[in-house]
């Protein structure tokens, strides 16, 4: 089975294409300034230089999110449109399992995280079994204080992510003696796609119209309307004319 | 087969609340024109919120391409190119149907037609009847307010906008006034109908010799008549206020416009825009293209005066026939306009 996986989640822009569980080809880069004007080249290019085209792929895999919403966007319309305009299979991964993935730690909470601003993280936590890997603490928005209360267990614990240094004070100062605190060193900081790609071949495909990024997050506009208006959450707001 | 081929173009428009794909024969017959439109989503909040929009256009984009597809009966091997808006609009809605769209032209050999948002509207027309040039067409929506000067195919200059509101943005802020829902623009219309210009508000730019509009004094003048009837506790008609607010919106519309037809000489005067399905400012086009021998007035269809991907693909033919392509970088362009005119010296 060919793979094209495709992360876009945040800054870096990192994609690769696999053979089953073989990497073929890939390229991430950390300068992306614009995933919509870089992407489709980078997807060009990678394809080109293995001599391979769209129709080639069977099952394109998304990073789904958390993350940038536009990033997001970008990357699940993409792979969406691949998968639905060539009628091959499409599989959405987390954003964080695609970070905790390339941590080969066993017996130790790995935690990767995304700063969502004013002191909250997108954040999940995971435990890596041989080459399995376990959600065991479910990807959420959450303040870093109430994070660190969820990995209160856990004796090793491995922060994932560039976003995570800018927290290791927080982090430190909360954590009680006994835990032993690991953040991750430059090379596990961004994600690689190939890790994407691994984790998208043990999936199920999704059905592709409504396949949506995972935001974590309602928009402003609307958790303010949902606290007023319980009752009609089920209504459809989109409609055809 | 001694049949010219047809030549098809899948054009895609995501710039606002609407999620329209659409294909298109020849620029000018429509064969589908699939449109899933937000409105009742953003009625929640008063008028469009940005983010929200950007997640519909996502749950929709592929399933209006797929239904689009369908209804014209056509497979992607008789395309010939991809149309897209690319801007002006909210840029996260625009990079939805942009990056579907670079896919589909990517996937399969097709070249991209970038599309400016507003040319689409213009081309809505041309589901009327064909256009000639040179042409001058009146843009007036939500967001746009301008008279753009055509002197030849896929060549638009503008020669005046609004300085500050777009008729559109005043006719939804009046409508929060008289407590009216998200859209008002089609209620004041009625409740205009219903009523009389009582109150001759100001018309605005009138004396001045140019093409552009302004509506800001307007709106405070609506304003301070309304708030000041409710500190004495007097009682003024909704419909009347109506009549009168867009009485003097089409007043200063027609009156640039005719400047506009004074001054270039035109075949025809285009109206596009989604204040273009407006039945006062029809109206009075009607009456004053009567006075302009040799100038034609070309309406677009009432329903294509909303966004909708078959204006897109109308303008991107003629984008595509005059050598538009764009490559796999295509970005949103959320502040896209076209040049301005410049007299020739
Ligand atoms: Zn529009």
């Amino acid at each position: 089975m060919n793979v094209l996986a495709i992360d876009t989640s945040n800054q870096p822009l990192s994609i690769a294409i696999l053979k089953d569980k073989e990497l073929i080809a890939t390229v991430t880069t950390n300068e992306s300034k614009n995933h919509s004007v870089t992407l489709m080249p980078q997807i060009a290019n990678l394809l080109n230089s293995v001599g391979m085209k769209p129709i080639d792929i069977d099952r394109f895999v998304v990073a789904k999110g958390p993350g940038s919403y536009t990033g997001l966007r970008i990357g699940v319309t993409t792979a969406k449109t691949f998968a639905f305009t060539l009628s091959k299979e499409l599989v959405g991964v987390s954003s964080l399992a695609v970070l905790a993935d390339a941590i080969n730690e066993e017996g130790t909470l790995i935690v990767p995280l995304f700063d969502a601003r004013r002191g909250n993280v997108f954040a999940g936590g995971y435990v890596k079994n041989g080459t399995e890997l376990m959600n065991v603490i479910p990807d959420q928005h959450v303040s870093l204080g109430e994070l660190l209360e969820k990995t209160k267990s856990y004796k090793h614990i491995f922060f994932v992510g560039s976003d995570s240094h800018k927290f290791e004070e927080q982090i430190l100062e909360k954590m009680s003696k006994e835990q032993r605190v690991v953040f991750s060193s430059n090379e596990d900081d961004y994600p690689q796609a190939y890790h994407l790609g691994l984790l998208g071949i043990k999936e199920k495909p999704v059905e592709i119209h409504s396949f949506v990024p995972e935001y974590l997050r309602l928009t402003q506009a609307e958790s303010q309307w949902l606290e007023n208006h319980q009752e009609k959450v089920d209504e459809t707001f989109v409609e055809k004319i | 087969m001694s049949n010219k081929k047809r030549e098809l173009i899948l054009a895609f428009e995501s710039s606002c609340d609407e999620t329209s794909v659409a294909v298109i024969e020849d620029g000018k017959k429509i064969l589908s024109n699939i449109i899933a439109t937000q409105i009742k989503s953003h009625k929640r909040f008063g008028g469009v919120v940005p983010e929200v929009a950007s997640r519909h256009h996502i749950e929709q984009v592929t399933m209006c391409l797929e239904d689009a597809m369908t209804e014209a009966n056509v497979t992607y091997d008789d395309l010939s190119a991809v149309a897209v808006t690319y801007g002006p609009g909210l840029v996260g809605a625009l990079l939805v149907g942009v990056a579907c769209a670079k896919v589909v032209a990517f996937s399969h050999n097709l070249p991209l037609i970038p599309v400016n948002h507003m040319a689409g509207h213009i081309y809505a027309a041309r589901f009327t009847s064909k256009i000639k040039f040179p042409a001058m067409a009146l843009l007036v929506s939500g967001g746009h307010t301008e008279l753009v000067y055509l002197p030849k195919e896929n060549v638009y200059q503008i020669i005046g906008e609004t300085r500050d509101d777009a008729a559109g943005e005043a006719y939804d802020k009046i409508g929060r006034v008289l407590g009216l829902t998200y859209p008002a623009g089609k209620q004041i219309d009625e409740m205009a109908h219903r009523g009389k210009d009582t109150f001759s508000f100001p018309r605005a730019m009138f004396k001045e010799d140019n093409f552009d509009f302004s509506f800001s004094g307007l709106k405070s003048s609506f304003i301070n008549t309304v708030h000041h009837a409710d500190q004495v506790g007097e009682k003024l008609s909704p419909d009347d206020l109506a009549a009168s607010f867009q009485q003097s919106v089409i007043d200063v519309l027609l009156h640039k416009t005719e400047h506009a037809l004074d001054t270039f000489q035109i075949k025809q005067l285009i109206l596009a825009g989604g204040v273009a399905a407006n039945q006062g400012l029809r109206d009075g086009l009607d009456q004053l293209i009567r006075k302009h021998t040799g100038v034609e007035l070309l309406k677009a269809p009432l329903k294509l005066c909303g966004d909708n991907a078959a204006m897109i693909g109308a303008a991107g033919y003629v984008a595509w026939k005059n050598g538009e392509v764009a490559n796999l970088s295509l970005n949103a362009d959320p502040s896209l306009e076209f040049e301005w005119f410049k007299k020739e010296q």
